[in-house]
C-alpha cells in the first residue's frame, strides 16, 4: 500500500489510552483505547462508528490533545503532519500543542446547547478563541469572522447576542463557525447532529461538507449513526471494544463487509420498502475494565470458533483500501440485500 | 452501612481527624456523668489553682475543678446542640419535602416564609428574646427558639432535591399506587435527603452552640447553668486573663475549638463523600 | 430594561413583606414578656434613688402612655407602626431624653460602613482565592491556605473577636482594641480623625474578615471545581483560549452567581456577627449600643435597634438582589 507520504495528514501508531483509578483502595483500569493503529489522508472525511462506551470518546480526546487524569496514554503515538511541522501530541509540550490548536486542528464538540459560555456574547467567545490563531484584531478581525458567519447563513448581529439568545439551529452554526473559522486543517466532529432533528441534521451536515471541501480540511467524523456515515464519509472506520476491527472506504464497507460486527450496522439501516427481517446482536459490549480474551467481540459473535476465543486476530489488508481484523473475514456475508446505489447514496 | 464508615476512616483523612476530634470531645463531656462534684456549686476547692496533677485543668476564681466543671459544661452544650439540630432537622424536612413536591401555591407560601426568616438578623432578635424573658429563659426555651431560625438555609437545600425527585419514575408510579403524599414523603423521598440532612445536622450543631456561646459570654442566658459559654462569662467577669488565671480561658477555647473544627471536617468529609462529582475529583487528580 | 423594572418591582414587594413581618414579630416577642416593661423600667429607676411616691406615680403614668401598655394588643399594634413611620421610639433611658431613634442612627452609620467593608473584602478575597484553589487543584500554597479556612470558619465571631482582642492587646499592642476613634481627636472631615478611624477599624474588620473568608473559600472552591467540569470550560481549553481568561470569564463568572445568591442569603449572619465582633471592640455601632440597652434595661432603645437591624438586613438583601440580573444574562430575560 504505498503512498505519496505528503499526502497523510495523520498517523497513529499502536495507541493504548486507559483510565487509571485508584480510589477507596480499589484499583481500575479501563482500557479505552487498545492498540489503534490508522492513517487519515489530507482533505479526507474519515467517519468513526461504534456503540457507546466502545472507547470512540477517548480516542478522540487522545487524537484532540484532551489527554487528561485519569486518561493516560500508555504507548503508541499520535503524529500529525501540519503545514507548520511534525507534532506528535502523545509525547509535545503543552506549549508546541498550543501553536496547533485551532489553527491547526479543531473541534466540534457534541451538543450546541453547552458549549458556548452562557454569560458571554458570541462576539466575545469568537475573540476568545480565534483571535490568538488568526492573529487579527480589531476590525480586521471582525469583518473576517462575519465574512465567515455569511458562509453559514449567520447574520453579522449574532455577535452580539448571549447563547440562550439563539435558536438552537443557530447554536449549531455558531458552533461551527467557531470551530472553522481560522481554516484548520484538520477538524474532529463529535457527534455534531445526534439528539438533532433529521431537517436540522441535513442542514448541519450540509454545512459541514461545504466547508471542509471548501478548506480542504480533514475531518474525522464520529457518530453511531450509519446513515450519517453513508452520507458524508470517504472511509469509515469501525470501533469497537476500544480496538478498531474495520476500516474502508465507505460503499464498500456497506456492500462487503468484512466483519460481522460492520455487517450487523450495515443492516440496522432501515430502508424504505425493505421487509426483511433484520437479526439482532445478543448481549452487551463488553465491559473495558475487564475485556474478554482473544477478539473482543467473540461473545456476541455469530461466525465465532475457538480460535476467537484465544488470540487476537490482527489487522489485515483485505481489500484494496479495506482493513479487517477477524479471523473469519472470507466468511462475512452482508446481512441484508442492499440494492443498487440509489441517488441517496451518492 | 458499616463499610461506608470503614471506608471513610481508613480513605478520607479529614473524616478521620474529625471524627477523633469529636469523639475526644464526647467522650470527656460523658465523664460528667460519673462526676463526683456538683457543677453548680462554687467554692467547692481551692481557687486559682493552675494546672497539675491533682486538678488537671486548674481550678478557677469560682473554686470549682475546671475539669468537672468543664465536663459539664461540653455536655450540656453539646445536649443543647444535638436538640436545636434536631428539632431544626424535623422542621426544615417537612417544609423542604413538602414545598418541593407539592410546588404551587404551597411552594410559593412556604418560600416566603422562608425568606423572611432569612432576612431577620438572629442575634439581635435572640438579644431581645432575652430582654423580654429574662430568666425565664432557660436552656429548652433557647433551643426551641434557636430551631425556629435554624431551618431555612436547609430546608431551600432538601426543597431542590425534591423538586427533581417529584418527576422521577418511582414516585409516579407511588402516585399511580394510591399512595398517600405523606406516606411518599416520608418512605420514598425521605431518604434521598437523608445524606443532606447529616452534614447540614452538624452544621446546624456548630451554629447553635456557636451561637449559645455568643449569647453566654454576654451574660443573656442563665449563666449559672454551666456551659460553654458561661464557663466564659465567669472567666471575663472575674478579669481572668489580667489576674493571671490563664487557664480559665485557654483551656475552655481549646477545647471549643476542638470540638468545632472537628464537627466541620465531618461535615464536609460526609459532603464530598456524598457528591458523585467530588468522588471523581479525588479518583483523577 | 423592561424586563429588570419589572423584575425591581417584584423584589420590591418582597422587601416591604419582609420588613412589615419581620418588625411585627419583633413587636409580638415584645408583648410576649409576662413582665411588664413599665414596672421594671420603674423598678430600675427606683433601685438607684429614693424617690417619693408622686414622683413614682406621675413616672408610672408617663411610662404607661409611653409604651400604651393598658390598651388592648390591636390598638398597641396600631400605635406601634404609626409612631414607626414617624422614626419615634420613644425616649431612651441611657441617654434620657434623646430619642432612642437618634441613638440609632448615630450608631447605625459605624456599624454599615464596617459591615460593608468587611463583607466586601470578604467576598472579593475568599471568592477570588477559592476560584483559584478550585482551578489548580494540586497548588500546596492554596492547598495550604484552604487548611487554615477549615480550621477558621467554624469557630464564632464572638471567639474569633475575642483571641483577636488577646493578641493585639495583650501579646501585641499594636492596634487599637476599643472605640471608634481616639479620644483626642475631634471628629470632621480631618486626616488625624479619618485615619484614627481607620485605625481603630481595622481589628473589627480583621476579625469579620478572617470568620468570614473561610466560608466563601469552601464554597468557591467546591463550585469552580463544578464549573471546570462544564462542556464550555473544556471545549475552551481545547481550543486553546487563554488560561486567564478561561479561569476569569468562563469559570469564575459562572461561579460566581450562586454565590451571589449566598450572599444575599448569608447578610443576616454577617451582620449579626458584624454587631456581634463591635461588642468586642466596643465599637459605636449596633452592637455596643445594643448590649449597653439590654443591661440598663431600656425597653425603647431594645425595640429601635431590633427594628432597624431588621429593616437593614431587608434593604441589603433587595440590594444584592438587584445585582443579580446585571451579572447573569439569562435573569435578563425574564
Amino acid at each position: 500500500m504505498t503512498q505519496d507520504t505528503n499526502d497523510i495528514l495523520l498517523t497513529v501508531d499502536g495507541l493504548k489510552a486507559y483510565y487509571q483509578m485508584n480510589y477507596f483502595g480499589v484499583e481500575r483500569e479501563v482500557r479505552a483505547v487498545d492498540d489503534i493503529t490508522m492513517t487519515l489522508r489530507k482533505n479526507e472525511v474519515y467517519g468513526i462508528a461504534g456503540e457507546s462506551s466502545s472507547g470512540k470518546t477517548s480516542f478522540i480526546k487522545v487524537l484532540a490533545a484532551a489527554i487528561r487524569p485519569p486518561l493516560r496514554v500508555v504507548e503508541g503515538s499520535v503524529k500529525y503532519n501540519f503545514k507548520n511541522g511534525p507534532i506528535d501530541v502523545t509525547t509535545a509540550s503543552p506549549e508546541q500543542i498550543e501553536t496547533v490548536r485551532w489553527k491547526h486542528l479543531s473541534y466540534i464538540m457534541q451538543g450546541s446547547m453547552s458549549v458556548l459560555n452562557p454569560v458571554r456574547r458570541i462576539g466575545k467567545t469568537f475573540q476568545d478563541f480565534a483571535q490568538r490563531p488568526l492573529g487579527l484584531s480589531g476590525k480586521a478581525f471582525e469583518d473576517r469572522v462575519v465574512k465567515h458567519l455569511a458562509r453559514l447563513n449567520l447574520p453579522p448581529d449574532v455577535l452580539k447576542a448571549y447563547p440562550h439568545e439563539l435558536s438552537g439551529g443557530m447554536r449549531q452554526r455558531v458552533t461551527i463557525g467557531l470551530a472553522t473559522v481560522c481554516h484548520p486543517e484538520f477538524i474532529i466532529a463529535d457527534e455534531p447532529t445526534t439528539a438533532l432533528d433529521v431537517v436540522v441534521q441535513k442542514e448541519v451536515l450540509s454545512l459541514i461538507r461545504d466547508i471542509q471541501k471548501e478548506m480542504g480540511a480533514s475531518v474525522v467524523f464520529v457518530t453511531h449513526d450509519m446513515s450519517v456515515h453513508a452520507n458524508v464519509a470517504d472511509r469509515v472506520g469501525i470501533i469497537y471494544a476500544g480496538r478498531l476491527v474495520e476500516e474502508g472506504p465507505t460503499r464498500q464497507m456497506f456492500f462487503t463487509p468484512k466483519h460481522p460486527y460492520t455487517a450487523h450496522l450495515v443492516a440496522s439501516l432501515p430502508r424504505i420498502g425493505d421487509t426483511q427481517q433484520r437479526p439482532a446482536l445478543d448481549g452487551r459490549p463488553p465491559n473495558l475494565a475487564d475485556p474478554p480474551q482473544g477478539c473482543r467481540f467473540h461473545p456476541r459473535c455469530p461466525l465465532a470458533i475457538d480460535k476467537c476465543r484465544k488470540e487476537v486476530p490482527p489487522m489485515i489488508e483485505v481489500a484494496p483500501g479495506q482493513r479487517s481484523a477477524c479471523w473469519r473475514w472470507e466468511d462475512v456475508k452482508p446481512l441484508v440485500n442492499i440494492a443498487a446505489p440509489t441517488g441517496a447514496m451518492a | 452501612m458499616f463499610a461506608v464508615f470503614r471506608d471513610l476512616i481508613r480513605y478520607n483523612i479529614e473524616f478521620t481527624i474529625g471524627l477523633i476530634l469529636v469523639g475526644v470531645v464526647v467522650l470527656f463531656a460523658c465523664l460528667s456523668f460519673f462526676s463526683p462534684v456538683d457543677p453548680s456549686l462554687i467554692y467547692t476547692t481551692i481557687p486559682d489553682q493552675p494546672p497539675s496533677a491533682q486538678f488537671w485543668f486548674g481550678t478557677n476564681s469560682r473554686g470549682q475543678d475546671m475539669f468537672w466543671q468543664l465536663s459539664a459544661a461540653f455536655r450540656n452544650s453539646l445536649t443543647f446542640g444535638l436538640t436545636v439540630a434536631v428539632l431544626s432537622r424535623i422542621i426544615s424536612i417537612a417544609v423542604g419535602l413538602t414545598a418541593g413536591y407539592l410546588g404551587g401555591w404551597v411552594d410559593r407560601v412556604l418560600m416566603f416564609v422562608n425568606d423572611i426568616f432569612v432576612a431577620i438578623p438572629i442575634f439581635p432578635v435572640l438579644v431581645l428574646f432575652y430582654f423580654v424573658l429574662r430568666n425565664n429563659m432557660d436552656s429548652l426555651t433557647l433551643a426551641l427558639i434557636m430551631a425556629c431560625f435554624g431551618w431555612p438555609f436547609d430546608a431551600r437545600l432538601i426543597r431542590s432535591v425534591a423538586l427533581g425527585l417529584k418527576h422521577r419514575e418511582f414516585t409516579r408510579h407511588a402516585v399511580f399506587a394510591g399512595m398517600s403524599t405523606r406516606k411518599i414523603l416520608l418512605e420514598e423521598h425521605l431518604p434521598y435527603v437523608m445524606p443532606i440532612v447529616f452534614s447540614t445536622f452538624m452544621n446546624n450543631m456548630l451554629w447553635s452552640i456557636g451561637l449559645e456561646v455568643t449569647l453566654a459570654v454576654l451574660g443573656f442566658t442563665n449563666i449559672n447553668n454551666p456551659t460553654i459559654g458561661t464557663a466564659l462569662y465567669w472567666a471575663n467577669s472575674h478579669s481572668a486573663m489580667v489576674v493571671g488565671v490563664w487557664w480559665w480561658i485557654a483551656i475552655p477555647v481549646i477545647l471549643m475549638v476542638m470540638t468545632f473544627i472537628g464537627l466541620f471536617l465531618l461535615a464536609i468529609s460526609m459532603n464530598e463523600y456524598i457528591d458523585p462529582r467530588s468522588r471523581l475529583r479525588r479518583m483523577g487528580a | 430594561m423592561h424586563g429588570y423594572l419589572w423584575f425591581v418591582g417584584k423584589r420590591a414587594l418582597q422587601l416591604l413583606a419582609v420588613i412589615f413581618f419581620g418588625v411585627s414579630a419583633t413587636f409580638l416577642v415584645t408583648h410576649l414578656s409576662p413582665i411588664s416593661p413599665v414596672e421594671s423600667a420603674l423598678g430600675r429607676m427606683t433601685a438607684r434613688s429614693v424617690s417619693n411616691p408622686e414622683a413614682i406615680v406621675a413616672m408610672r403614668a408617663a411610662l404607661t402612655e409611653l409604651y400604651g401598655v393598658d390598651e388592648p394588643i390591636w390598638s398597641q399594634y396600631i400605635n406601634f407602626w404609626t409612631r414607626l413611620a414617624r422614626g419615634d421610639f420613644g425616649p431612651s433611658l441611657l441617654a434620657f431624653p434623646t430619642p432612642a431613634m437618634t441613638l440609632v442612627m448615630r450608631a447605625l452609620p459605624w456599624t454599615v460602613t464596617l459591615l460593608t467593608l468587611a463583607t466586601l473584602i470578604t467576598f472579593a478575597v475568599g471568592n477570588i482565592m477559592g476560584g483559584l484553589a478550585g482551578y489548580n487543584q494540586n497548588n500546596r500554597f492554596l492547598k495550604a491556605f484552604g487548611l487554615v479556612a477549615i480550621g477558621i470558619q467554624p469557630i464564632p465571631y464572638y471567639v474569633v473577636a475575642f483571641i483577636m482582642l488577646i493578641l493585639f492587646g495583650f501579646v501585641w499592642p499594636v492596634l487599637p482594641i476599643s472605640g471608634g476613634f481616639a479620644m483626642n481627636v475631634t471628629p470632621g472631615w480631618n486626616w488625624p480623625y479619618i485615619s484614627s478611624v481607620i485605625q481603630h477599624a481595622t481589628l473589627p474588620a480583621l476579625s469579620l474578615v478572617l470568620v468570614g473568608f473561610g466560608g466563601w473559600f469552601l464554597g468557591m472552591r467546591a463550585l469552580v471545581s463544578n464549573v471546570v467540569t462544564e462542556d464550555y470550560v473544556t471545549y475552551a481549553e481545547l481550543a486553546g483560549v487563554k488560561r486567564s481568561t478561561i479561569v476569569g470569564a468562563y469559570v469564575m463568572r459562572n461561579a460566581l452567581l450562586p454565590q451571589l445568591t449566598a450572599l444575599a442569603m448569608a447578610l443576616g449572619t454577617v451582620f449579626s456577627g458584624t454587631v456581634i465582633t463591635e461588642q468586642v471592640f466596643n465599637y459605636p455601632g449596633l452592637g455596643s449600643l445594643l448590649i449597653d440597652a439590654v443591661n440598663a434595661g431600656d425597653y425603647s432603645l431594645v425595640l429601635a435597634v431590633a427594628t432597624v437591624s431588621v429593616t437593614a438586613v431587608a434593604v441589603s438583601i433587595f440590594i444584592v438582589d438587584l445585582l443579580y440580573p446585571i451579572l447573569d444574562p439569562r435573569v435578563r430575560a425574564e
